[in-house]
């Protein structure tokens, strides 16, 4: 723009208009006062949400996180992944595990002053488990008797209600099941067990748009893609009364944007740092990063269908495995921001075992080529990792291919599918050529959910068509303890067997990365990699 | 000039079925089940998944599909987004506006700064402006448009905090001021390179020998003799440039999150809404046809030789 007059004047003027309109991103940065505002309203960096929200149609990030502050369930979980009360006074088994009796504390209602009843619950699990209501989490019912009967495969329901959900009284209710499950309160945690009012029921479109909760926040308003707006409940019965005001979950399209506004205090924290800016978002936040563990774990699976690894001894596999330096490549590709996984299981889970996985999770090139070798090699000396590319995978999966082939000289590249959408119809069709890519993060505390639902025949997370006989009588077994102590135990036989069969190559476990602004304090993830979103204080501005 | 107009909005009706109907058939040979990706890692329910699929008519055929939604479309009914079941009619005029003006910012932005500089390096070829001119606009058209927008938003928003880094409210005209600079940067170039030649190679026409000759003064000697010429590439790049501008804002409405329709368009894509796409697609197919046609019948009144019949 330099040389001709108007252009100078074009600057001039744009740099006004700009000055004009800044939004005052300057003042923000005098928040040394130090004191805390108990009505500030936290920011949050979210999207928008994918669905009405409606507790049991909710599972993406999006509205889950709104979903969450809106409602307090039976039970939670704390960093042991031991069981808490919420607005269960109790949730005990009979002795088969069979026949669950809840107690509910008395005294809780809605954010409408409807109090929460059995029949909250109750009524608002049997809505949501009929098709016809078009929820998308009603398969968490399915250990329910009667669900079938409500939800069949295929065609109309042939019943309204599960039989298994008798109301005994107005703070007492009974769950049966179709088979004993010791854990089963574990499941209690997620989003479609939360109690819904009977309004709800009455008009579920008009609630959706609005929800009303029994949580420590009530919903204010939702305007389309811009943001969720909730507020701190005065009424609300639970421990965790809000120390702020309320939230404001700003829609972002990017986590790219969302950053940015974060560096310059325009929103109060974010779920997850962009990849592209792992390597500095610790020096540009300083003590104001966060780095916490939390439950999810990264795997690469062999397609056990595949011409690859048809017919292919474990020892092979195994070898690949310890063909991989984890430790340098979390280091290096992830700026350490990733811990090397010693076993199937997330940490921070009940029943979680440090190191099942034993040596064949620890680099050792030369011991990877002599197992290769000593398993028969693999067909062609190549293998491929199937990974989504609108994700930033490549990077790592180079760096594991580049470990793989230096370690035992198997050829090994990239397979990348165009998007997540893409990737997951070839999963499903079983088409993966090799191996391919996964990620676990937990839906319940417990080990069980790394193992059964992943690994065992047949079932739907099971996408490598893996299958072994003798894992399967020991999750069977596990699934049949007395307790959830037992069970877990048993369950931990059913990972140390993983070490023979190697249905997956465990990478590393993922950690929450985020940041605060300087507004805020107190930020803090859980084992979901959920934010803590009543613990965070707000500056007085 | 009425039989031009009247033929021209006939031809309309094959582009507007034509282009519906290739995007429909892309947007369903895409690999990936829309409905299937709901469920994200975990394990669909397949009565579920059934039931979405009924609801919005993803179960006929493909012929069948499309008929039904034409069949819709006359009637102003865009049909359903696959999440959410909300009406794409709505999503649609949430994020019009908003485009509509970044655009309409852009685009006076390219219009007057353009023709402008582009006059200004004409007039003076060779001389110190129209090397700068030259400089400047070969700067902007070699430097992709996410550079330019990344720059502007770390160095205004984040370095020097003039402005927040993102848009914080899409309907705010001041603050869609910086994304308007950005999106409207390349087209500026171009208008400002097409009015340059056109300038330069008019001046030496003999109808301004003429006008100079007849001792007319200099500013309408330059706006009613040599612009007006000048102007019918610049008019027909102007003109396509509004329906580029709607469309091709998804990197910079990505950039600065504005809601707009480059926005939605891309989640759109990237969640396999066919019903998003192919409503967007339609009113981007409607807005460069009469753009286009403005176009057409304004080059007779720049050059009234130019005739329609």
């Amino acid at each position: 723009m330099r040389g001709a007059k108007s252009a100078k004047w074009v600057a001039i003027a744009g740099v006004v208009a700009l000055t004009a309109t800044a939004c005052g991103g300057g003042d923000d940065s005098s928040s040394g006062s130090g004191k805390v505002d108990p009505k500030g309203i936290v920011s949050y960096a979210n999207g928008e949400p994918q669905n009405a929200l409606q507790p049991s149609n909710t599972m993406e990030a999006y509205g889950s996180v709104v979903i969450d502050s809106l409602f307090t369930g039976l039970v939670h979980y704390d960093k042991q992944g031991n069981i808490t009360y919420e607005n269960a006074e109790s949730v005990t088994p009979d002795k088969a595990n069979k026949v669950w009796t809840v107690k509910l504390k008395p005294g809780w209602k809605f954010h409408n002053g409807e109090a929460v009843t059995a029949k909250s619950y109750v009524d608002a699990w049997n809505w949501a488990a009929d098709p016809a209501n078009g929820q998308q989490n009603s398969g968490w019912y399915r250990d329910i008797a009667g669900y079938d009967k409500v939800h069949p495969e295929k065609g109309k329901a042939k019943s309204k209600s599960m039989e298994g959900l008798k109301v005994v009284d107005d703070n007492t209710f009974t769950i049966t099941l179709n088979t004993g499950i010791p854990y089963y309160a574990y499941k209690l945690v997620y989003a479609p067990f939360y109690p819904m009012p009977s309004a709800a029921l009455k008009d579920p479109k008009k609630y959706g748009e609005a929800p009303v909760g029994n949580g420590p926040y009530k919903f204010k308003s939702w305007d389309h893609k811009k943001s969720v707006q909730v507020t701190a409940w005065s009424g609300y019965k639970g421990d965790a009364k809000p120390k702020n005001g309320g939230i404001n979950f700003k829609a972002y399209t990017t986590p790219q944007a969302a950053y940015d506004d974060l560096r310059s205090d325009n929103v109060d924290t974010m779920p997850l740092i962009p990849d592209s800016e792992l390597a500095n978002f610790k020096q540009d936040f300083g003590d104001r990063a966060i780095e916490q563990d939390f439950s999810a774990i990264n795997t690469v699976n062999p397609a056990f269908y595949s011409k690859t690894f048809k017919d292919v001894d474990v020892k092979v596999i195994q070898g690949l495995s310890m063909a991989i330096d984890r430790d340098t490549i979390a280091k290096t590709t992830f700026a350490g921001t990733r811990e090397s996984a010693t076993g199937w299981v997330a940490k921070g889970v009940k029943g979680y075992k440090a190191d099942a996985c034993g040596e064949f999770c620890k680099f050792n090139p030369k011991k990877a080529k002599q197992f290769v070798k000593d398993g028969g090699g693999v067909p062609g000396n190549k293998v491929s990792i199937q990974y989504n590319a609108d994700q930033p995978h490549k990077g790592w999966v180079t760096a594991v291919c580049n470990s793989i082939t230096k370690s035992t000289g198997v050829k090994c590249v990239g397979d990348p599918k165009t998007d997540f959408q893409a990737d997951t119809e070839v999963r499903d069709k079983k088409q993966v050529k090799a191996m391919y890519r996964s990620g676990w993060v937990l839906d319940y505390p417990f080990n069980g959910n790394f193992l059964a639902d992943l690994y065992g025949t047949g079932v739907d997370g099971n996408k490598g068509g893996f299958s072994d006989k003798k894992f399967d009588e020991l999750t069977k077994k596990a699934d049949a303890a007395k307790t959830v102590d037992e069970s877990a135990e048993l369950y931990q036989k059913a990972e140390a067997r993983l070490a023979e069969t190697f249905p997956g190559i465990p990478l590393w476990y993922n950690k929450v990365l985020s940041a605060s602004s300087k507004n805020v304090k107190n930020v803090k993830f859980d084992q979901a990699g959920d934010p803590v979103l009543t613990d965070i204080e707000v500056f007085e501005k | 000039m009425g039989r031009y107009v009247a033929r021209r909005l006939l031809q309309m009706i094959p582009v507007f079925i034509g282009t519906t109907l290739l995007i429909f058939i892309m947007v369903n040979v895409l690999p990936g089940d829309p409905v299937r990706a709901l469920w994200g890692d975990k394990p669909p329910d397949p009565a579920q998944v059934a039931q979405i699929r009924h609801d919005r008519g993803l179960d006929l055929p493909l012929w069948e599909q499309y008929l039904h939604y034409m069949k819709g479309l006359l009637q102003g009914d865009f049909g359903k987004t696959i999440a959410g079941n909300r009406p794409v009619l709505d999503e649609i005029t949430q994020a019009f506006p908003v485009s509509l003006r970044l655009a309409a910012m852009a685009w006076s932005f390219e219009l007057v700064v353009g023709i402008t500089l582009g006059v200004l390096a004409g007039i003076r070829r060779g001389r110190i402006v129209d090397n700068g001119v030259t400089l400047f606009t070969l700067l902007v058209i070699s430097v992709p448009i996410f550079v330019i927008g990344r720059l502007f938003q770390l160095y205004f928003g984040n370095e020097l905090e003039w402005i927040t880094p993102t848009v914080q409210d899409s309907e705010n005209l001041g603050q869609l001021m910086v994304p308007a600079l950005v999106l409207g940067m390349v087209g500026l170039a171009y208008v400002a390179r097409l009015t340059r030649t056109s300038v330069a190679e008019n001046r030496s026409a003999d109808y301004m020998r003429t006008a100079v000759a007849k001792g007319l003064p200099r500013k309408r000697i330059i706006t009613r003799h040599l612009l007006r010429n000048s102007l019918i590439p610049v008019v027909t790049y102007l003109g396509t440039d509004i329906g580029a501008l709607m469309s091709g804002a998804v990197i910079t409405e990505g950039i600065f999150n504005v809601t707009g329709v480059g926005n939605l368009l891309f989640q759109g894509l990237a969640h396999r809404e066919g019903a998003v796409i192919v409503g967007i697609v339609t009113v981007l197919v409607l807005v460069y046809l009469v753009a286009s046609l403005i176009v057409d019948l304004l080059y007779a009144v720049l050059d009234p030789r130019i005739r329609y019949a």
